[in-house]
């Protein structure tokens, strides 16, 4: 078997070697390839799984993005439907993160970063030059790795969004957003009493619950989660796992997570990512229980990653 | 692979040999330090032990008439031209009716300042009603007075070497001892300009001339500075022009200040023609010199805004003008003013750069605005080590502990304003 690993010296140096079907990279299976599942890689250009879905939100076509001269993504695929939570897994490195931050161009703040292919959101080319990304963003919010809660009090932290966007007319507007975003988040209870306090002096669960609720203030119609959890203990991550279940309801939820457990848990659907390459992808169960390609069961057997 | 008895020994043997060096090394930081402030000591308290005597002044108490009579010229009463060191020196001669002859006379008077005749005018000038009486006043006595009560001029050197006579120091006793000659606080040093006379010279002029400089300085260096660093930290692109540009800035900041002098004298007095010996122009010199430390400072204090937070703003739909005035900013500024306030007192003890555009003139008037002649606090100082007479030399160090007292207060307000802001998250 040709050896994998997720360093990126060994990525670049494979480079050659790798080419941009995966299925060729790695000719030894230890499943069968039916008939179905070669027709389906056929369309969607070397992607194992069902990249396609019922009502898709945002469409991503054949997406490559390059950091100078490194190709982190290369021809991605998906689309992710409206109201499904869809987990990005793979190893460090693979391009999920890289992927995700492309869905509210937070890519653009890196110089050296370069984004080619289309990316729609509700039909609309996300990449045009008629929108603005703040626009983008608003409408599509985003949860970070560590949690990064404003320098403010709670109350300005969660009151942020809507008074830059202008979505409150008054004071008890505001005063309302504030009160749905925090006790959508589960966090109005324990922080009720000291809204004044500065974010920065909750704990870390509550910290991330915070970031939530300020991302929900906004009402963004989608939100993408970086590793919301990696630096949370089980029962903080418990808790915004099971806020991730309510706010599935109303919101599509794009998470990366390096727990298996985790993308189980929460989501409809998983992307496995793969040395920048999007290897497969398919309902959450059939992912766990009965994955297509070589690379998704070796990783979520545990032999990599 | 080493036995692990042996490691042990190898180990246990060298911690000697470490500890020795770290003790040396203490050692030699004890040293260091101890040296430098021993050195600090010295400067102080030499500064102090010289520059204390100026902030108190000799004066003489003379029961003056002011007769309406010796006002009068040409029939009416005329303060520009009326005789008030006559007034002054008829008060003086009534306590000693025994002193006769011209000169004997002369070197009566001349244990009084000038400065006493201008007190007797300004006095009349404010108080008109004081005219045909007769009025106690203490009066500034001369400043070889001054510095025999002082004990800067030995009595005991013979009088032909010492600029006072042994008449004069008779006269100097019997005032004291009828208690007409007294110590007082010397208000004159910091509510006059500069003036030949060392007992009416005072610092007003140049700490004026100063602020005036410091206010164009900052008033001009920190929005450009803070702006220029905002621009390079967040907006501009990272490439070649970029980095050249930084290169640059940092060379600026070394450059000495005497260059930025001709500069100004080339740009603003030559070419520009603002008036010469001007604040104004001292200003923007120091302008010149304060900006690239600014920058650099506030480009530092950005720098530490943590990431996270800028993209915490960024992903929430905050637009880049937005992320640093609502985010990056707060969290800079005590950086950025603790760079200004460093570079607001560099520039407050610069002498160099004023030179070349003519600050360095004997200016009596105070400056009342940003184009006036005017001198500063450390030209004031070069200006008063190079006089001849005796008594300059304690003004001198008088201003050195003013000059450092303003530097004190600002660096001391900087690092609070640090404290303050950090502790507002």
């Amino acid at each position: 078997m040709t050896e994998v690993t997720t360093d990126d010296t060994q990525a670049e140096a494979t480079d050659d070697i790798v080419p941009v079907s995966p299925r060729d990279a790695l000719p030894q299976r230890s499943k069968p390839v039916g008939g179905a599942v070669e027709q389906l890689t056929e369309i969607n250009g070397g992607t194992v799984g069902e990249v396609r879905c019922e009502n898709p939100f945002i469409v991503t076509e054949g997406v490559d993005v390059y950091y100078g001269n490194n190709h982190a993504i290369r021809n991605v695929t998906l689309e992710i439907g409206t109201g499904e939570v869809i987990a990005l897994i793979g190893p460090s490195g693979c391009g999920k993160s890289t992927y995700l931050r492309c869905l509210n161009r937070m890519n653009d703040s890196i110089d050296s970063a370069r984004v080619t292919g289309k990316i729609t959101l509700d039909g609309q080319d996300i990449y045009s030059k008629d929108l603005d990304p703040v626009a983008l963003r608003a409408r599509v919010g985003m949860v970070f790795q560590k949690p990064n809660p404003f320098p403010k009090s709670i109350y300005d932290n969660v009151a942020y969004g809507p008074r830059i966007h202008g979505l409150a007319a008054d004071k008890a507007e505001l005063d309302e957003v504030v009160y749905t975003s925090l006790e959508r988040a589960g966090l109005w209870k324990e922080v009720k009493d000291r809204l004044e306090e500065p974010g920065t002096g909750l704990s870390g669960g509550q910290q991330q619950r915070l970031c939530i609720a300020r991302t929900i203030a906004v009402n963004p119609e989608v939100i993408l989660m970086d590793e919301p959890c990696s630096a949370l203990d089980p029962i903080a991550t418990a808790r915004i796992e099971d806020l991730i279940d309510e706010l599935s309801e109303d919101y599509a939820i794009v998470i990366v997570t390096h727990s298996m457990q985790q993308a189980a848990r929460v989501s409809r659907r998983v992307a496995y990512f793969h040395l920048g390459l999007l290897i497969e992808v398919d309902e959450t169960d059939k992912i766990f229980t009965n994955p297509q390609h070589k690379l998704t069961e070796d990783y979520i057997t545990g032999r990599i990653g | 692979m080493t036995d692990r008895r042996d490691t042990r020994k190898i180990v246990e043997a060298g911690l000697a040999r470490r500890r020795r060096k770290e003790l040396l090394f203490q050692g030699v930081g004890v040293v260091a330090t101890a040296v430098g402030i021993v050195f600090l000591l010295v400067f102080f308290a030499s500064l102090l032990a010289k520059g204390t005597s100026a902030f108190s002044q000799t004066f003489i108490q003379l029961d003056v008439e002011i007769a309406e009579a010796d006002l009068m010229l040409d029939g009416e009463i005329d303060l520009q031209y009326a005789d008030f060191d006559g007034m002054a020196r008829a008060a003086l001669r009534k306590q000693f009716p025994e002193v006769s002859g011209r000169n004997e006379r002369r070197e009566l008077y001349r244990l009084l300042s000038i400065g006493a005749g201008y007190q007797l005018r300004d006095l009349v000038a404010a108080q008109p009603d004081v005219i045909g009486t007769t009025q106690t006043l203490w009066v500034p006595a001369s400043a070889n007075v001054d510095m025999l009560i002082k004990g800067n001029i030995d009595p005991q050197t013979e009088e032909a070497l010492r600029p006072i006579s042994d008449l004069q120091i008779e006269w100097i006793a019997t005032l004291q001892d009828t208690g007409r000659l007294e110590k007082h606080f010397n208000r004159a040093l910091f509510t006059n300009g500069d003036s030949r006379e060392p007992e009416l010279a005072g610092i007003k002029g140049a700490v004026m001339g100063s602020f005036y400089m410091l206010v164009v300085t900052v008033l001009l260096s920190f929005p450009i500075g803070v702006a220029a660093a905002i621009y390079l930290e967040e907006f501009a692109p990272r490439n070649r022009w970029s980095d050249l540009i930084e290169v640059n800035i940092n060379n600026l900041a070394a450059v000495p200040s005497i260059v930025f002098g001709l500069l100004g004298l080339a740009v603003f007095i030559n070419y520009v023609a603002l008036p010469r010996s001007a604040p104004l122009v001292g200003g923007l010199v120091l302008t010149l010199m304060t900006l690239p430390v600014i920058i650099i400072a506030s480009r530092a204090a950005i720098k530490s805004v943590p990431p996270s937070i800028r993209e915490a703003a960024l992903g929430l739909g905050a637009s880049r003008m937005q992320v640093v005035f609502h985010h990056v900013m707060p969290l800079a500024l005590p950086g950025m003013l603790t760079g200004t306030i460093i570079g607001m007192s560099r520039a407050l003890g610069e002498s160099a750069p004023l030179l070349m555009i003519g600050m360095v003139a004997f200016i009596v008037d105070v400056p009342a605005g940003f184009t006036d002649p005017a001198t500063a606090l450390p030209i004031q100082i070069y200006l008063w080590a190079d006089s001849p007479e005796r008594a300059f030399a304690e003004r001198t160090s008088a201003a050195i502990i003013v000059l450092l007292g303003f530097l004190l207060i600002m660096n001391l307000s900087a690092v609070i304003l640090r404290k303050k802001m950090e502790r507002k998250w």
